[in-house]
């Protein structure tokens, strides 16, 4: 299969990029990892005229830790990277949750973070992880930079805050506390597909054992990345147990609204969204006590 | 509406000009005319168009030739000199019978010479996790996971285990 014809355009610097995006307005696409946006022009479901390639960009790439405790994730962070980071390991072992089941080894070597997220798919993982782990999503235009934070950035299907003329580039994590665990699973039927349903959780508890703060993250069970209410404010403020545990699983099989396709009926992945919240809720609790 | 691009495979550098379309695998077989790397879904799941961009494994389906320029590419024919030995992992499948048909196999390998090049002693569970996108439809993956054991041990410099077929 072959794309539509196209111009490429491989920018230097942000500036050049952002400006060529404002010459040609919805004429041009950004090329990231291409893993999702490749596929769509080989299909010509997405025909670009202009293919504005920010891979030569150089300071998009990078992994690093503010000493305000921040974690700054730069947009063009390969998923082989967020796999294999120190940094985030030690921080957040959710993205080695996550990565393991984005794709593949190949694709992970290409598909970015930036992209995943740009993409604006409620059925990709990562939007769900950094819904659980509260991220600021960083858009640079020809005015400067804006932040967004992540509950604002995600708008339908594929549509997010990204305006005409600008471009994601970075995401901002903030460290959690001591105590905090975070864990990430999705149920696909077979490695590359997308998800079935799928939850990241991120859970703060104190040391007399009560849950002081609760992220809660879905996966394609929604028309857009749901964060879960109902389930975080179940479990805030009580001591973890087998009933806060239940009613947060409750409450985000209900508020979720999946559709009934291949992957399974809506019934299911109302029943499966609380059994995996449940699992994720209990690992992440594992992990803050470690 | 062409571009000039400069890309280096398996240690040769061509200068080319090329429409922005053109995908790196269609660049490899029908420009360079190497056909050791393989379209098989041509969707990005089934890994047989695997090669190596500086160094790590990607589906040259899913890239554009345009994003190699300045890059370098590794594909089938370049892991072993012509007429020389072979890679390991070449020897390692041709021993333990992992190709039937050998479709899947270019793409296999190139794979997993970036899986040994992290871990030249990978687990059964890493080696299956490590060709989770590659697709064989005739050996049951048995045989390539001995093959890249085999390689792996080849690679370490220890003895290789037998190759005898098993019977159960």
């Amino acid at each position: 299969m072959i794309a539509q014809s196209f111009h490429y355009e491989s920018p230097a610097t942000l500036a050049e990029a952002i400006a060529l995006l404002n010459e040609h307005g919805d004429e041009a696409k950004v090329l990231s990892g291409g893993h999702s946006l490749i596929p769509m022009m080989k299909l010509r479901f997405a025909t670009p005229s202009y293919l504005i390639d920010i891979n030569r960009i150089p300071g998009l790439s990078d992994i690093v830790e503010d000493v305000d405790g921040t974690i700054r994730i730069g947009s063009l962070v390969r998923e082989s990277q967020l796999e294999h980071s120190e940094l985030l390991g030690r921080h957040f072992p959710i993205f080695k949750d996550v990565t393991k089941l984005i794709a593949d080894p190949q694709v992970r070597n290409m598909g970015t973070l930036g992209g995943n997220l740009a993409h604006g798919d409620a059925a990709n993982d990562h939007p769900a992880v950094m819904i659980a782990l509260r991220a600021s999503v960083f858009i640079t235009g020809a005015d400067g930079e804006r932040s967004v934070p992540i509950d604002e950035f995600f708008y339908g299907f594929y549509m997010t805050a990204i305006q005409q003329g600008e471009i994601l580039t970075e995401i901002r994590l903030p460290v959690p506390p001591k105590g905090t665990g975070n864990a990430y699973h999705k149920l696909e039927r077979k490695v590359g597909d997308y998800a079935t349903s799928g939850v990241a959780v991120q859970i703060t508890v104190d040391e007399s054992g009560v849950v002081t703060a609760a992220g809660i993250g879905l996966t394609n069970v929604n028309p857009v990345p749901l964060r879960a209410v109902r389930s975080e404010e179940a479990l805030i403020g009580k001591p973890l147990s087998d009933e806060t545990i239940e009613l947060a699983a409750r409450y985000a099989s209900e508020d979720c609204s999946p559709s009934s396709d291949l992957r399974g009926s809506e019934e299911y992945k109302r029943h499966v969204t609380g059994v995996l919240v449940k699992r994720m809720i209990r690992k992440a609790a594992e992990r803050a006590q470690a | 509406m062409t571009k000039k691009i400069s890309v280096t495979v398996n240690g040769t550098k061509h200068e080319l000009e090329v429409e922005p379309r053109l995908l790196l695998v269609h660049m490899i077989r029908e420009v360079l005319n190497m056909t050791g790397t393989h379209i098989g879904c041509d969707t990005s799941s089934c890994g047989a168009c695997t090669i190596l961009l500086d160094g790590k494994s990607i589906k040259s389906c899913t890239v554009l030739a345009v994003q190699a320029d300045g890059h370098s590419l590794t594909t089938i024919e370049g892991l072993a000199p012509e007429g020389g030995p072979l890679h390991p992992l070449q020897d390692g499948f041709k021993e333990n019978h992992g190709l039937h048909c050998g479709f899947c196999t270019p793409g296999m390998i190139m794979r997993c010479v970036e899986l040994l090049e992290h871990n030249n002693n990978p687990t059964e569970e890493e080696i299956r996790w490590g060709i989770s996108g590659n697709l064989c439809r005739c050996t049951g993956y048995n045989n390539i996971v001995k093959a890249v054991q085999w390689a792996g041990a080849k690679m370490r410099g220890e003895e290789t285990p037998s190759t005898e077929p098993e019977f159960v």
